[in-house]
């Protein structure tokens, strides 16, 4: 027996649930102040443009590179888009992206992984170098070669990165899955003649939520990151369409004369968002690595 | 209790541990926890003080605080005198120099006190260098002749054995081993046994005894086992929600309980019957055995793994259960008894041998007519955290089955069902909505029996259902199961190490060893007259909470065990 740190009897204890997820998760303070940014980020690039409407499609080279002012608070990008308005444009783009292709890859691969773990034999051999083999494949590379040869539109960005980085959260569920089958509430379900859909979709799922949740937290994260590095090798959207990325690759020609204003607030936005994501992502494992489960 | 008892405990040398008015509390996440609530205990030279009581007493608590081994979220107060030393306010200079060398400790699981890296000599050789100034050759000579003196065979070769090569009997010698290198002169041993066969228990306790006497060393014994308390104490303090409520020589607390909750404690035991030497042995009328078969596994034998790595786990096993009859399959660990549970429920695959399921062979259906078979099984296994779903609340895990095999059934018959079957394991309505981390151990396992019963199973297995809760709630369990099959007559394939139980629960026992069935009939013949070696040594093992019983036992186990017809076990 070890040391009760908090002893068995449900008598003795003064309340058998422990503190509310909500809690867990104020209890991280990075993770609140992560919540926080993220969500000025969305109010920023979705109701901004309320306060702050702009033109993002006309182009007006008679006002281009102007520094901030009054009229333009981070000033005007080369061909006159107000860049205040352009960064809450691009940041939708961003954010979205960021957001549908981080669930697209979670989803995925949660369904890759636990199938693979849960058949376990041969199925899972073969599903698991497919995905070494894709692993062994940076993703930067198929990124680059698809988008040349196809250029994308938002939907066509989503599937591409979805389809890139699926590969580590199948590893994670698949692990997770691993020690799953074996609980002795699997074995009670076969044993009393369950089938293995529900197996997977009310047991093993289910379970694996902390695995499944931090994992898509940091893909948003990465993905974000992803669209960001695409659109800045040029690759990314077409104008007058933009992100974050976009918007630092077209100020990057700016960097040594001086129009700081180009570069500095997408380069802050997209570390400032990801190390948010990143945050909430620490603070979501704290509440669901929770003892007893 | 009379003065002249009283009188003989507080006489004698000075104690090895004297503890007054412990107090022990956790500051947890929920507030603040006592554990351990005013605890007076005094240990003399020679002498084995029984702390019992259930899970959550506090028990283990006052073993870790006298070795000044309570986590960091622990506040105690009041005296802990150990050989002369004070342990509380001590800081970790002054606990180490009594640690493991005035007292030294025993853990319940061999396994994991033991580092698996080093070889065993040369982890007993550093708990010697560590108080004593010993160079290391002659530090490894002491620890062989430690391993001699704890029964190790051939302790030269085997000082140079790791613990992964021993079996769970040689590493607890060991850790036994660990604890006396320094001659500490307290002995503190946390359910040293509780991890361990009978058989493989009875001798651990045996050395314990030996050493004990031998130097005169004081045991703080903590166990849940009345049998093991029987066996081994010389006085008994029985603890109840972090409070002593009793304390008295070992024959007068187990025969003559003063405390209602002592007598509570003694009266759940399950006692096993012994034959009694000179007694004539007790005719019981056979069985009559003339129900359908429910389950019927003929000449099966099991194989994990191919080729140089096969194991066999089960060789020729034959036995069957008949409708409305509950059979107990008894056996130690690796014997197969749950291998063979699990053959029974078609979830292991014979290599050779058939397996018939209410009287259809389980290898000649298809998928869909075995699952509508497995409709008529239900299943209770033995750890009550891991059978039940922490994302479920109680409503849906009893009403999985009822989602599986009875799809057409709508929300309003099912939620009738699930609280029809609730009441009828004596749990309350209000429980559907609750989360199983919310239950103790005993309401979890009613819950696992409620899932088991909800379809209206005509065979129930159940593997250790009772073996990791207290002895108390053991009781109520049992007693649930036993009316159920009265009312609704399924048939029980009772899997459990526990001889005492299954004498009392089960009409029938099949006796398991290495994979083979040793002896199987009437529980009143087999467990009482056996006619096995094999069965007569484990039932000889077995402690009986009565200290008088016991002593007899001892000797009478010692005999048997001289008359050569000695059992390898462990």
């Amino acid at each position: 027996m070890t040391v009760p740190v908090v002893p068995a009897d449900p008598a003795v204890r003064p309340s058998s649930r422990g503190p509310s997820p909500v809690r867990l998760f104020l209890r991280n303070r990075l993770a609140v102040v992560g919540l926080v940014v993220v969500a000025l980020a969305v109010l920023f690039c979705f109701l901004g443009p309320l306060l702050h409407p702009t033109d993002q499609l006309q182009t007006a080279l008679d006002r281009a590179n102007l520094p901030p002012s009054a009229g333009y608070p981070l000033g005007t990008d080369a061909v006159g888009h107000d860049q205040l308005g352009r960064l809450m444009y691009g940041g939708r783009t961003s954010l979205l992206v960021g957001l549908a292709a981080g669930v697209l890859a979670t989803v995925v691969g949660m369904l890759w992984g636990s199938v693979a773990g849960y058949a376990g034999g041969w199925v899972d051999a073969v599903m698991m170098r497919v995905v070494d083999a894709g692993i062994a494949i940076p993703a930067l590379f198929i990124l680059l070669v698809v988008s040349a040869i196809w250029k994308p539109d938002t939907t066509g960005l989503v599937l591409i990165l979805g389809l890139v980085s699926w590969l580590v959260p199948a590893r994670l569920v698949r692990a997770e899955t691993l020690s799953l089958k074996n609980r002795d509430y699997l074995l009670t379900l076969r044993a009393i003649g369950g089938g293995h859909t529900r197996a997977i979709t009310r047991h093993i799922l289910p379970n694996s939520i902390s695995t499944i949740v931090v994992a898509a937290t940091f893909q948003i994260a990465d993905a974000i990151l992803l669209v960001a590095y695409v659109s800045y090798l040029g690759l990314g959207l077409q104008p007058p369409a933009t992100d974050w990325g976009a918007m630092l690759s077209a100020g990057l020609t700016a960097a040594y004369s001086g129009r700081w204003w180009l570069i500095l607030p997408p380069g802050f936005a997209v570390i400032l968002v990801v190390f948010a994501i990143n945050a909430i992502g620490d603070g979501l494992r704290d509440v669901f690595d929770v003892k007893g489960h | 209790m009379s003065a002249a008892t009283t009188a003989a405990s507080s006489a004698g040398p000075d104690p090895v541990l004297d503890v007054r008015e412990l107090v022990v509390s956790f500051s947890t996440d929920t507030g603040r926890v006592d554990a351990v609530r005013g605890v007076d205990l005094q240990v003399r030279p020679g002498e084995t003080l029984a702390l019992v009581g259930e899970s959550g007493s506090g028990k283990s608590t006052v073993a870790f605080a006298t070795m000044g081994l309570l986590a960091g979220n622990a506040t105690t107060g009041g005296r802990i005198v150990v050989g002369g030393a004070d342990v509380v306010g001590a800081d970790e200079r002054e606990l180490r120099s009594v640690r493991g060398r005035t007292a030294a400790m025993v853990f319940q699981e061999p396994a994991t006190a033991l580092d698996p890296l080093t070889r065993v000599g040369d982890q007993i050789a550093e708990v010697i260098r560590n108080h004593r100034d010993r160079p290391a050759s002659a530090a490894r000579a002491e620890a062989v002749q430690l391993l001699r003196r704890v029964g190790i065979p051939d302790p030269e070769s085997r000082s140079r054995a790791f613990p992964f090569e021993m079996s769970g009997g040689q590493r607890q010698r060991v850790v036994i081993a660990m604890a006396i290198a320094n001659d500490p002169r307290l002995l503190v041993a946390d359910e040293p046994t509780t991890a361990l066969d009978v058989t493989v228990q009875a001798e651990i306790l045996e050395l314990l005894r030996g050493l004990s006497a031998e130097h005169g060393t004081g045991v703080l014994l903590v166990t849940h086992n009345m049998g093991v308390v029987a066996d081994f104490a010389d006085r008994v303090a029985v603890m109840y929600q972090g409070e002593v409520v009793e304390t008295g020589p070992v024959d007068e607390v187990l025969l003559r309980p003063r405390h209602e909750y002592t007598r509570r404690l003694l009266a759940a035991v399950p006692r096993l019957q012994v034959l009694e030497a000179g007694a004539a042995p007790v005719a019981e009328p056979r069985p009559h055995r003339n129900g359908d078969e429910v389950v019927d596994l003929q000449h099966v034998s099991v194989r994990y793994g191919h080729g140089r790595h096969a194991v066999q786990a089960l060789t020729d096993v034959s036995f069957d259960v008949r409708a409305g009859e509950t059979v107990g399959l008894v056996g130690e660990s690796g014997s197969g008894k749950s291998t063979a549970a699990r053959v029974a429920l078609g979830l292991v695959a014979p290599a050779e041998g058939a397996v018939a399921l209410f009287g259809r062979d389980l290898s000649r259906t298809g998928t869909r007519a075995r699952r509508q078979l497995r409709s008529g099984i239900g299943v209770v296994l033995q750890d009550p955290v891991a059978s039940l779903d922490s994302r479920m609340d109680v409503g849906q895990l009893v009403a999985e089955p009822l989602r599986i095999h009875r799809r057409r059934m709508s929300r309003t018959e099912r939620e009738r069902r699930v609280a029809e079957v609730l009441d009828a394991v004596q749990l309350p309505a209000a429980f559907t909505r609750r989360a199983p981390r919310e239950l103790s151990g005993g309401q979890r396992q009613r819950v696992s029996l409620a899932r088991a019963l909800v379809l209206e199973p005509r065979l129930l297995v159940a593997d250790e259902p009772t073996s990791a809760l207290d002895v108390s709630v053991q009781g109520a369990v049992l007693d649930v199961i036993r009316e159920l099959q009265q009312q609704l007559g399924f048939a029980c394939l009772f899997v459990s190490h526990d001889l005492a139980v299954v004498q009392d629960f089960c009409r029938r026992v099949v006796v398991m060893r290495a994979g083979r069935i040793e002896e199987q009939g009437p529980t009143g013949t087999t467990l009482i007259t056996p006619t096995s070696d094999y069965t007569r040594h484990l039932l000889a093992a077995v402690p009986v909470p009565d200290p008088r019983v016991q002593r007899r036992r001892r000797a009478a186990r010692r005999d048997l065990l001289q008359a050569g017809g000695t059992v390898e076990a462990g």
